[in-house]
């Protein structure tokens, strides 16, 4: 990325937010894994492995996988989020990577919440 | 279209752990991708930057950080505008900003979590700081056991510099501001301002007297500001949304909000983040959602080993700087432990002991030869070799170190001591003078003993004693012998019966 300046702060934040907004000719869902040291020791990574060989297999194109950081909720980890077009948000907890494969196959590809793993629906609230 | 199945599932602000908390430095989190900037800079990143740099004097910069009433998170919660004051009008072309992240409390990650999540808040702190002070080098001082911190920070950095966000002729106004990361071997003392310094300059991390503050002659004597990553995290959003914005939360002398690491004997173990003044109640039981196995509350203890325990009868406490100092606990840096009914409390002084004379690091006299001193008593009455007047000789000793020794670890190392003896005194005495450890943690103490009445005398206690304290005839009573008996409880744990009990 080239030196920025103070116009170029709000082009990249209008352009980011267009790129990643959901849409119909894709990326028509996002899978956010958290790894943060917490939940990379409960698993986090092989999480996120099981994620990337289902998308493999399942030649899918139009699902974007993303990482971030710790939750708070370190007790439920791994934890990870489902987003999927025009729906709420869904936090699953203690994931392993049966549940991600389970989650990816209902979920992500049929759009059917797996409720025995969902932690919470939609966003923390933040200033 | 909703789905069916999608109301039985609560929404994050339906969930206490979520609902009572206040995100501003944790703001970002779980949200961003810590690797890549333009998602930082996507929810308003490096603009607090910008106006700092671009329609802020480095005076108005801190007076908007001083009018915020942003306070260290570090611990000793120093007021964070008047320390950037004082070292701005300190004289000379070489300054430092220095960034604290040796988070040496046993079990705090606040500040692992917040650079594992959000690098680049910590660095767009750090560089508004260097404005301020105008200063045009930094170190972040991180422990080489946060290895994913490190990580995520080494991307932030290149990351920025190629943005031109660090460097020469940041966000094209001229100013340059780089800075690198000092990896520590984890000392607690180099937590310490002046020992952390002195690690910097290649020597082993020892503290000096102040003054000179570090303000005046800091890292390689030059004037030196440094602050914790929590404290820098804050900065940005200071900025961009007016010290107002951010004094609109909090008590009156604390502003803000704090982060925890709440741990311990609570269901919900994690990173929390909530306005000043909220109480002690809400963070253990609305937040942390309560003791599991429906034990009792006993205490919490806050600030480490610099700080103390705050029992049940002040659960209704609002958590902030004054009241938490009031109760003879600290802020700290925020490390807050859970600790039910089964914990004894004479053991948890004598843990925060134990670290503290393990990391002294031997400069001065108080604090190296007195924290032994205060273990070694201390393990006594753990084993049932207390004496009476202990617990004065533990308070006389206190307050020794606490005014004769050189740096911070020492002046509060006796504080989790103090502040147990304060709540919890009668446990200390059952210890000394009836050898009894009423949570019954205390190996030493322990005496199983048997119930004659439910005894069928099978023999099984006998058969599995290893030291064969356990005896008697068959088919009659037996009796465990407390001179031989070593407590490992197998005893109690075979027997069929439960006519063995320890108390
Ligand atoms: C023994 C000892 C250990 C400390 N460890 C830390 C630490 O790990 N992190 C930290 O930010 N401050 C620590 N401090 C406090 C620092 O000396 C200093 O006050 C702080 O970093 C200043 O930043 P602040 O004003 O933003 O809180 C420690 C102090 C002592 C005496």
């Amino acid at each position: 990325m080239a030196k920025l300046t103070k116009e170029d702060l709000k082009k990249i934040k209008d352009k980011v937010l267009a790129k990643s907004a959901l849409k119909e000719e894709g990326p028509r869902a996002r899978v956010t894994v958290h790894m943060g040291t917490c939940g990379i020791a409960s698993g986090a990574k092989e999480v996120m492995s099981a994620l990337m060989a289902e998308i493999a297999d399942a030649g899918i194109r139009d699902v974007a996988v993303t990482t971030s950081g710790c939750m708070g909720m370190c007790s439920r980890e791994p934890l990870v989020t489902v987003e999927c077009l025009g729906r709420e948000p869904i936090k699953y907890e203690r994931m392993d990577a049966a549940k991600m494969k389970r989650v990816f196959q209902e979920h992500v590809l049929k759009g059917e919440i797996q409720t025995p793993f969902a932690l919470a629906r939609g966003e923390e609230s933040s200033e | 279209m909703e789905e069916p199945m999608i109301g039985s599932i609560p929404t994050m602000q339906e969930i206490p752990f979520f609902a009572h908390q206040k995100l501003r430095v944790l703001r970002n989190r779980g949200i961003i991708d810590p690797g890549k900037i333009e998602e930082y800079i996507a929810r308003d990143g490096y603009l607090g930057l910008a106006k700092a740099l671009t329609e802020m004097t480095p005076a108005e910069i801190i007076k908007e950080v001083t009018a915020s009433g942003l306070r260290g998170r570090g611990g000793a919660g120093f007021p964070t505008g008047l320390k950037w004051q004082f070292c701005s009008q300190s004289k000379g072309d070489v300054k430092y900003v220095l960034c604290n992240a040796d988070e040496g409390d046993p079990g705090a990650f606040m500040d692992r979590s917040v650079l594992e999540a959000d690098p680049h808040a910590v660095l767009e702190g750090m560089v508004i700081a260097a404005r301020a002070i105008g200063a045009h080098y930094g170190y972040i001082y991180c422990r080489a056991e946060y290895p994913l911190a490190i990580h995520q920070l080494n991307i932030a950095i290149a990351q920025a510099r190629e943005c031109g966000l660090l460097g020469k002729d940041i966000l094209g106004t001229g100013f340059d501001f780089d800075l690198e990361i000092y990896q520590g071997a984890g000392a607690f003392v180099c937590g310490e301002e002046t020992a952390l310094m002195t690690s910097i300059e290649g020597k082993r991390g020892m503290p000096r007297p102040r003054p000179p503050f570090p303000a005046v002659a800091g890292l390689w004597g030059k004037p030196s500001v440094l602050n914790n990553v929590e404290t820098f995290a804050s900065v940005a959003q200071i900025v961009l949304k007016g010290a107002a914005w951010y004094a609109s939360v909090g008590t009156e002398k604390s502003k803000g909000t704090k982060v925890f690491a709440l741990t311990g004997d609570v269901n919900n173990v994690g990173l929390v983040e909530v306005p000043m003044g909220t109480t002690l109640r809400t963070i253990v039981y609305e937040i942390g959602g309560g003791i599991p196995g429906g034990k009792k509350f006993k205490a919490a203890q806050l600030g480490g080993p610099s700080g103390g325990c705050i029992p049940a009868e002040h659960l209704d406490a609002s958590v902030d700087y004054e009241k938490v100092a009031e109760l003879g606990a600290i802020m700290g840096s925020g490390g807050l432990i859970v600790m039910n009914e089964d914990k004894c409390i004479v053991d948890i002084a004598r843990f925060f002991i134990d670290f503290c004379q393990d990391e002294s690091c031997g400069k001065c006299t108080p604090c190296r030869e007195g924290t032994k001193r205060m273990l070694q008593i201390l393990t006594g009455i753990t084993e049932g070799k207390g004496r009476e007047g202990d617990i004065e000789l533990l308070q006389e000793m206190a307050v020794i170190i606490k005014n004769s020794s050189l740096c911070g670890l020492g002046q509060t190392a006796p504080n989790p001591i103090l502040s147990t003896i304060r709540y919890f005194r009668d446990e200390y005495e059952a210890h000394i003078r009836e050898g009894r450890c009423p949570a019954g943690v205390c190996t030493a103490l322990k005496r199983y003993t048997v119930d004659a009445e439910k005894c069928t005398g099978c023999g099984v206690c006998a058969k599995v004693c290893p030291t064969k304290a356990a005896k008697g005839e068959k088919k009659q009573p037996h009796e465990i012998d407390q001179a031989t008996c070593i407590k490992c409880g197998v005893c109690m744990e075979k027997c069929k019966f439960e006519a063995i009990f320890v108390n």
